[in-house]
């Protein structure tokens, strides 16, 4: 007889045990997904977790493309944790990403070609308003209206992937680019770009700030008063309405915080790593970051850890597909049951599994 | 444009995929569970469907494969929910990152086939009333499927003792198991009917509406289903209302594309989940907080 009895604590071994073997029991269900496609399930798994980071001969071009995909999904996942903590659920952090970037490219390509050192700067701040704005809308019909911010953050996603189709086509559109859709490179342009910091690195200040967002989230969440509120809100409902917690504020702080940090992460990925505004400028990101989130357990170091993880699987996904052939989708398939077999695995923190000791109570 | 009887053909074809998946996610929400999965298991479905009646040449089939392939994914967040008592708001999202994937990667070799048509079946001696006989009476069987699954579910949940059981196990998971229910059977029943309907909603657009199969067919569909649900605060009839409320959204905005109005594209194909979003707006501040949702929608059980 197997039975689960709730434990009176949760487990602090298991919590910190679970995404360490999710991953592993995931690569043994991944290799038997490669092996079903006919692909050599150990060379697989290589490929995506050894290669981008220990051969030679893609290493150098891999390790610095980690820091490079990494950095939105910390950005983003730190911003969303904050909000799962407190149990709102935002997950459009797709739709802030693209309204952060929208936003931030429209001020620069409306100064250009104006050349000042302000441009950058001001672009970053227009790139967190547009993601928090964004934001504001599930948040505020949440509060005033008490819509489910779940559907109308994921709506906007939609509602802002037709803007960013719009954006490319029309709008934003390369005056010189012979008509095709798309921006002008800000990549490109010295005063408008986000180039990599330290040569070789792939550092640029997304990175910067991805690493700025952990240790602020970190400090928010044990030395401040928000920070605590979050976190009785998200234990207990009930006692923080006692203990005088302002849900409604909470509410638009958790999603306002999530879609400035979403806005940024749009806004260096499109100044630098994407370089323009397109119709398919979004890849995924704000859906990905939220499987970092859970993987990380909504910790600020643990997402960075997580962050790191999840972009290895996007560049070793890369690498396969270019070495093995294996479909881009593989790779979100994998991804997914990374999150299924941690959120499976979440059990023994929770329980605790007694074997053979009759019925449980 | 035409408002006529083509476009409440279209419209029908539009709103059954909603329709079925909706009523689905219904039955499995009074079962107490939420289940954000519904995008995921809708297009595994559509991908299932498609493959199947391609390569048997049977639509009949292809349907068949649709809802056990929407049911087969639909237990997966089964396992996690009710045996791994894992929380159900992640579980629905990493289904939904699963099912995408997977219908992208069985669908790879299955882009630009044509799918076998799916017959109209003409309703005898009814199709040959005028005007409305082509409007109400050709149809394929599936849009009369839909619309009779509305009956059913409606009937099922009022005046059957299981439907009162799912219902209770809904309310009040304690008092139902108190009672000798089998909270977590019913419980997987109601998540496999979901499943199988959201299964049978996308292969109606991968064999019916597009009719063939590419990547992210579904564009969203399966959210709009979830938030009908609210929509029609969990009442089998007005999701009717609401999934054809929102294929008239959807084709009209589709007609007037096509009729060249002077209106932004974008606009028009956002505007369906900016309906959406108004609605749940509306349907939120008139009940003042109080829902009608079942009371145990999203909370785990545990027998201790």
């Amino acid at each position: 007889m197997i039975a689960f009895v709730k434990r009176p604590q949760p487990s602090r071994a298991w919590m910190l045990a679970t995404p360490l073997l999710a991953v592993i029991v995931t690569m043994i269900l991944g290799g038997i997904l490669f092996a079903l496609m006919g692909k050599d399930p150990v060379e697989a798994i290589r490929t995506i977790f050894w290669d981008p980071l220990f051969n030679p001969q893609f290493a150098g071009y891999s390790r610095p493309q980690l820091l490079v995909k990494a950095a939105p999904l910390i950005l983003i996942a730190i911003g969303l944790s904050l909000g799962f903590k407190a149990g709102i659920w935002n997950i459009g952090a797709e739709g802030q990403y693209i309204m952060g970037a929208l936003a931030g490219a429209s001020v620069g390509l409306a100064l250009y070609p104006l050349d000042a050192w302000w441009i950058f700067p001001l672009m970053v701040v227009a790139g967190a308003v547009g993601g928090f704005l964004w934001a504001l809308i599930p948040a505020l019909l949440k509060t005033r209206f008490n819509t489910n911010e779940i559907l109308v953050s994921l709506m906007l996603v939609y509602v802002a992937e037709q803007l960013l189709a719009s954006a490319s086509l029309g709008l934003l559109r390369n005056p010189e680019g012979n008509g095709f859709p798309g921006s002008r490179n800000l990549s490109r342009i010295d005063w408008l770009s986000n180039p990599e910091l330290i040569p070789g690195t792939g550092a640029h200040w997304g990175v910067v700030a991805a690493l700025g967002a952990v240790v602020a989230a970190y400090v928010l969440l044990n030395r401040h008063l928000m920070g605590f509120q979050i976190r009785l809100t998200g234990e207990s409902p009930r006692a923080a309405g006692f203990a005088g917690v302002n849900a409604a504020r909470l509410v638009v702080f958790c999603l306002g915080t999530a879609g400035a940090l979403a806005g940024l992460a749009g806004l260096f990925e499109v100044t630098g790593p994407a370089g323009q505004i397109s119709i398919d400028f979004n890849a995924g990101y704000g859906f990905t970051a939220i499987i970092v989130a859970f993987l990380g357990r909504l910790h600020p170091v643990g997402i960075l850890l997580a962050g790191l993880l999840l972009a290895l699987t996007f560049i070793g996904g890369e690498l396969a597909q270019f070495m093995l052939g294996l479909p881009s989708s593989a790779i979100q398939v994998f991804q997914g049951m990374l999150l299924m077999t941690l959120l499976g695995m979440d059990i023994l923190v929770n329980y605790r599994l007694v074997i053979g000791k009759g019925k449980a109570a | 444009m035409d408002f006529g009887s083509i476009n409440i053909v279209v419209l029908m074809v539009a709103s059954t995929p909603i329709l079925l998946a909706a009523l689905g996610e219904m039955v499995t929400e009074k079962s107490g569970v939420l289940n954000l999965g519904v995008e995921g298991m809708m297009i595994t479905g559509a991908v299932c469907g498609f493959i199947a009646a391609v390569e048997t040449g049977s639509p009949t089939l292809g349907f068949l494969a649709a809802a056990l392939g929407g049911a087969t994914l639909s237990m997966l967040f089964g396992l996690l929910t009710q045996v791994f008592l894992a929380t159900q708001v992640p579980a629905g999202l990493a289904l939904t990152l699963v099912g995408t994937g997977l219908a992208s990667l069985l669908g790879q070799n299955y882009q630009g086939r044509t799918p076998p048509r799916v017959p109209d079946l003409d309703i005898p001696v009814l199709e040959a009333i005028p005007v409305l006989g082509p409007i109400l009476f050709r149809h394929d069987a599936i849009v009369y499927l839909s619309l009779l699954s509305v009956i059913a579910v409606w009937a099922f949940l009022k005046f059957t003792r299981a439907g009162l059981i799912l219902r209770a196990v809904g309310e009040n998971h304690a008092a139902a198991h108190a009672l000798g229910y089998k909270v977590k059977a019913v419980r997987l029943a109601a998540i496999g009917f979901g499943g199988a309907m959201a299964g049978l909603g996308g292969a109606y657009i991968s064999l019916v509406r597009v009719p063939q199969w590419t990547d992210g067919i579904t564009a969203g569909i399966g959210w709009i289903a979830l938030a009908i649900v609210v929509f029609a605060s969990w009442r089998a009839g007005r999701v009717l209302i609401g999934a054809y409320l929102f294929g008239g959204i959807t084709v009209l905005q589709l007609n007037l594309q096509a009729a060249g109005a002077r209106v932004p594209v974008e606009l028009l194909s956002m505007s369906p989940f900016l309906a959406t979003i108004l609605v749940l707006v509306v349907i939120s501040a008139r009940r003042h907080g109080a829902t009608n949702a079942p009371a145990m929608l999203g909370r785990v059980f545990h027998a201790s």
